[in-house]
């Protein structure tokens, strides 16, 4: 049979022309899906199978939880086939593939950074292999060696001092999502003669620094294709040619995810928007008789539980930022098509069941694209998947989809971007209420006096003005979005000259557009404090050295958070101005600048490191999580709050404003099926109103301390926190405290 | 221009009516409930003049997300019919707005409500806090007579009710009282829901805040099986509590 005989057969049904001759995944998606309208009443409970894989998989959780890590190879740098296959129970696996030989056993990915690797093994017990460490010591450069060439003595005492933070500096950036459909779809060979295509495009163009830089990565595209080939191969498939069944789909698509995390040890490897794909295969198999619906939702099961496994080696340092082991396995769900059908289908309820067949659970960080237009079935039913797991998140696909399509997924937990066709240079964030100390203090750290932006006269007098502060803090501002883009742009040339995603990127088009993902950390504190020195006294306490260490408000103030516009638009304008600021400094490969209001859990290291701030913030407490309001400060209900955070305007924070909030079941309503209309009219309204991103959690604020006290009897317990959700009895202590005091909203 | 006192406002769902609410706490109170959760809205002095207009302006503000996710607006408190004129205009107000209303009482002062205000509020919440006399009169220093007129008043006029019991264990917790509850609700021709209210201490912080005793600080909250007891009860009189 020849290859295209062998496409027709994998086709065979399958309606539409275009997809046929381009690649084209949305195209394919539209001529062929079959939009759910109805309830949750077709799923069904896992098998005896699945249930049995799962229950022993729990039991290494167990061990490694006790551990750390379960185990590690420290020999071999990984790469798509660095491994031998590994198996879970070879005989009742559906769907396989490991990153390694062994379940839960982590690589070593040092091209983004030896330090990171040697911490990360000692940590746990583990010694590096010298052989290893030479090679990559004496012959080979690292991306985090590269980047401190590069870094320029201000970029280093900004990140020192954590007015810039959580640069992915000495680990992967992550946040690029391979379009992994496309290996299902098309077969690994269609897609290599794609990228020669493109390839052979450029040849004709001279060899400017960029188009060789072009021209070589193509090359390692292709080449990565063939080694995801291989590794397949060693499994006993061949994904050369394009998945004909609804199991291949599955399998075909999986194995290319798996090649992005053997190869990268990214902060967050996102799966992308695949529900709706692959329910198209598993609708046809279904109606040809071939599959039951026991089966199907057994092949969802089983993906989901290879994605809930995805292990990297990090240190304690990086899961304390992160509260846990995040992968941030991000798979977006539902939203509406352009020509206004429910991108739905039943496998869109298929994956959030797993968070009944397997249990609540961070991972994958199941994300519904929510639009008051989606069925109504539907939207009832995530309401309930959140009333009884809290394990999911929305985001506003009314605001996503003018913007970015609809084939737009969600990278790590607010980035939206089109599958294939764009990529994010992940750019952490800065800690803005640093940056306004810094205003106030000519440039001195307020914790250690260390001149760390460029010296300016401290603020001086009794009482803060508001005008001088503004003055000041704008300057600061500048110089901070200036260090920043700088550090970004060395951060991302290094990591594509010495970390370069090959096998994501093959999966993109080429050339992808660009996105620089810069953030702001402390929005809410800047907000607060600003509208102290505005509407009430600011006095400033200072040390001997004149640094000014503590603050005393008198008086009363608006703040952030209760739909007040005298204190939300000062919000508001600190999102624009410094977006704005952003935009003024040239990026790397010609990004587009985007930024989010987004913390995760590293509202509570930043606020570790910063001083008493002029809202009456007491040091090293935390901040609120992403754009959320001060805790406590909102004080007439999370609706208010809410409505606060969605006057942020989208526009000026393309990556995602991100609302996290905590209903106790009662504040919801008496029984179940009011939770879930409340919750549904909620996030219809919120949505309507223009907000962009929700974590619910509906939860008793009893049931955390209890987790507290006794972790062994909630192993599974989860909980959304900025932007994607974290296993609670896996977080540190403080970070416990800290979800635990963030505003309950007893009532909503 | 009509004014009122009023202690705050909030949004909150599924505690004081239907959906996601707009709720006004008037201050000032007649009664003087030794469970009272808030305590803060028990004088006039507490809470801040406000015209009807202020607050309208407050609530349009949410007026759109209230309607996309359904709810309304509850006037609350304090006793919202301590300030008849300015209750009654604001439910006006706000039932001119396409807002759904809702006024909770206890119906101590039903006679202040008048068949406007009446017609202008589309569901009530009457807490009927107990049923024998001398109970009702040592939980809140008040008579339950009034209350249960403004209920019968309510029922004749078909007005949508919904009960409210605070269940307190030693205090409003006896069989007889539980059971003269019950068997008058069940007479009552509007009556849509039960909501029976676990005692709580929730409110303990805010009599510290203020300044006032409270006097049910070691009065324990009723277990699973008196609060079965007590339901048991409300549905052996066909209502779901």
């Amino acid at each position: 049979m020849t290859a295209v005989d062998e496409r027709l057969d994998a086709w065979t049904g399958f309606r539409g022309v275009d997809w046929r001759h381009d690649i084209d995944v949305r195209g394919f998606i539209q001529a062929n899906y079959t939009p759910y309208e109805g309830d949750d009443t077709f799923l069904v409970e896992p098998t005896e199978r699945t249930a049995s894989l799962w229950r022993d998989l729990s039991g290494l959780f167990a061990e490694e939880r006790r551990r750390g890590i379960l185990d590690v190879d420290v020999h071999t740098p990984s790469t798509i086939t660095s491994h031998r296959p590994g198996y879970l129970d070879r005989a009742q696996e559906l769907i396989v593939g490991l990153q390694t030989d062994a379940p839960l056993k982590r690589a070593i990915m040092p091209n983004g950074g030896l330090r990171m690797v040697e911490a990360g093994l000692q940590a746990y017990g583990y010694e590096l292999d010298p052989a290893v460490k030479e090679v990559f010591t004496k012959y080979r450069k690292t991306h985090n060696d590269g980047v401190f060439d590069a870094y320029t003595d201000e970029i280093k005492r900004a990140r020192r001092a954590g007015v810039v933070t959580g640069l992915p500096d000495s680990y992967g950036r992550g946040r690029i999502i391979g379009d992994y459909r496309r290996v299902a779809l098309y077969g690994v060979d269609r897609l290599i003669d794609a990228k020669r295509a493109e390839r052979a495009e450029i040849d004709d163009v001279p060899s400017t620094e960029e188009v060789i830089r072009d021209r070589e990565e193509l090359a390692e595209q292709i080449r990565a294709l063939g080694e995801l080939k291989q590794m397949a191969a060693s499994y006993g498939d061949d994904i050369s040619r394009p998945a004909t069944t609804a199991r291949e789909a599955v399998q075909w698509l999986y194995y290319a995810y798996l090649a992005a995390v053997k190869e990268q040890n990214g902060a967050a490897m996102s799966l992308g928007r695949t529900s709706t794909f692959l329910d198209v295969y598993l609708q046809r198999d279904l109606e040809a008789g071939r599959l039951t619906e026991s089966r199907a939702q057994e092949l969802v099961d089983d993906l989901v539980i290879k994605l809930r496994i995805v292990r990297f080696l990090r240190t304690p340092a990086y899961d304390e930022l992160f509260s846990g082991d995040p992968t941030w396995v991000t798979e977006s769900i539902g939203g509406i098509g352009e020509d206004g059908r429910p991108l739905v289908t039943r496998t869109s309820f298929r994956f959030l069941q797993t968070l009944y067949n397997l249990g609540p659970a961070p991972e994958p960080n199941l994300t519904v694209l929510w639009s008051p237009a989606l069925p109504k079935g539907f939207k009832r039913f995530c309401a309930r998947v959140s009333v009884d797991t809290s394990s999911i998140q929305y985001e506003n696909d009314e605001l996503i989809r003018p913007r970015f399509g609809d084939d737009t997924a969600i990278a790590c937990c607010v980035s939206a971007m089109k599958v294939g066709k764009q990529m994010q240079f992940f750019g952490a964030r800065v800690n803005l209420a640093k940056a306004l100390l810094y205003a106030i203090n000519g440039g001195r750290d307020e914790m250690t006096g260390e001149q760390v932006a460029p010296h300016r006269p401290p603020i001086g007098g009794e009482y803060l003005d508001y005008d001088e502060v503004r003055a000041a803090f704008d300057r600061m501002l500048d110089w901070l979005a200036r260090t920043y883009v700088d550090a970004l742009n060395i951060i991302h040339y290094m990591h594509d000259k010495y970390a370069y995603e090959r096998i994501e990127m093959a999966l993109h088009d080429h050339p992808a557009q660009r996105l620089l993902g810069c953030g702001i950390a402390g929005l809410s504190v800047v907000a607060d404090s600003l509208s102290a020195i505005k509407h009430a006294k600011v006095r400033v306490v200072r040390d001997d050295t004149g640094l000014a260490v503590d603050f005393a408000v008198e008086g009363d103030f608006p703040r952030y958070g209760n739909n007040d516009d005298r204190a939300d638009s000062i919000a508001v304008g600190l999102v624009e101005d410094f977006m704005a600021l952003v935009r003024g400094y040239p990026t790397y490969r010609h990004a587009v600048h985007t930024q989010s209001v987004l913390t995760i859990t590293s509202n509570v290291v930043y606020g570790r490191h910063t001083g008493n701030t002029p809202d009456g913030r007491r040091a090293g407490e935390p901040f609120a999580p992403g754009a959320n309001p001060m805790n406590g400060q909102d004080r007439h209900g999370l609706v208010a709050a809410a409505l606060s955070v969605a006057k942020l305007p989208y526009d000026e924070a393309l990556d995602g404003i991100s609302l996290t909030a905590s209903i106790t079941p009662n504040g919801l309503g008496r029984d179940t099926e009011e939770r879930v209309t409340n919750l549904v009219g909620v996030l219809d309204a919120y949505t309507d109103a223009g907000g962009f991103h929700l974590n619910a959690n509906v939860l008793n604020r009893e049931v955390l301390l209890d987790a507290v006290e006794h972790p062994e009897r909630y192993p599974q317990l989860s909980i959304r926190v900025s932007g994607y959700a974290v296993n609670f009895v896996r977080l540190t202590v403080e970070q416990q405290r800290d979800v635990i005091n963030r505003t309950f909203h007893g009532a909503l | 221009m009509t004014t009122g006192t009023v202690h705050s406002w909030d949004l909150a769902t599924a505690v004081d009516g239907p959906g996601t609410r707009f709720v006004v706490f008037t201050a000032g109170c007649p009664l003087r409930c030794l469970y009272c959760h808030n305590p803060e809205t028990r004088f006039a002095r507490y809470g801040q003049r406000v015209s009807v207009d202020s607050v309208v302006v407050e609530i349009e503000k949410y007026r759109r997300f209230i309607q996309v996710a359904g709810g309304g607006v509850t006037i609350s408190g304090g006793e919202p019919l301590l300030q008849p004129e300015f209750t009654a205009e604001l439910l006006h107000a706000v039932k001119g707005m396409g807002l759904h209303t809702a006024l909770d009482t206890s119906g101590f002062l039903g006679d202040r409500a008048t068949d406007q205000l009446l017609a202008d509020t589309d569901l009530v919440l009457l807490d009927i806090k107990s049923w024998d006399p001398a109970t009702y009169r040592h939980v809140t220093g008040g008579e339950v007579a009034p209350t249960l007129e403004f209920a019968r008043r309510l029922s004749d006029r078909g007005k949508p009710m919904w009960i409210r019991f605070v269940l307190v264990p030693g205090l409003t917790d006896a069989i007889d009282n539980v059971e003269g509850i019950a068997s008058f609700v069940s007479t009552l021709d509007s009556v849509e829901r039960v909501d029976l209210l676990p005692f709580h201490k929730m409110g303990a912080p805010k009599y510290e805040a203020i300044g006032l005793p409270f006097l049910l600080a070691d009065t324990p909250t009723p277990d699973a099986e008196l609060v079965d007891r007590v339901r048991e009860q409300f549905l052996a009189h066909g209502l779901e509590a």
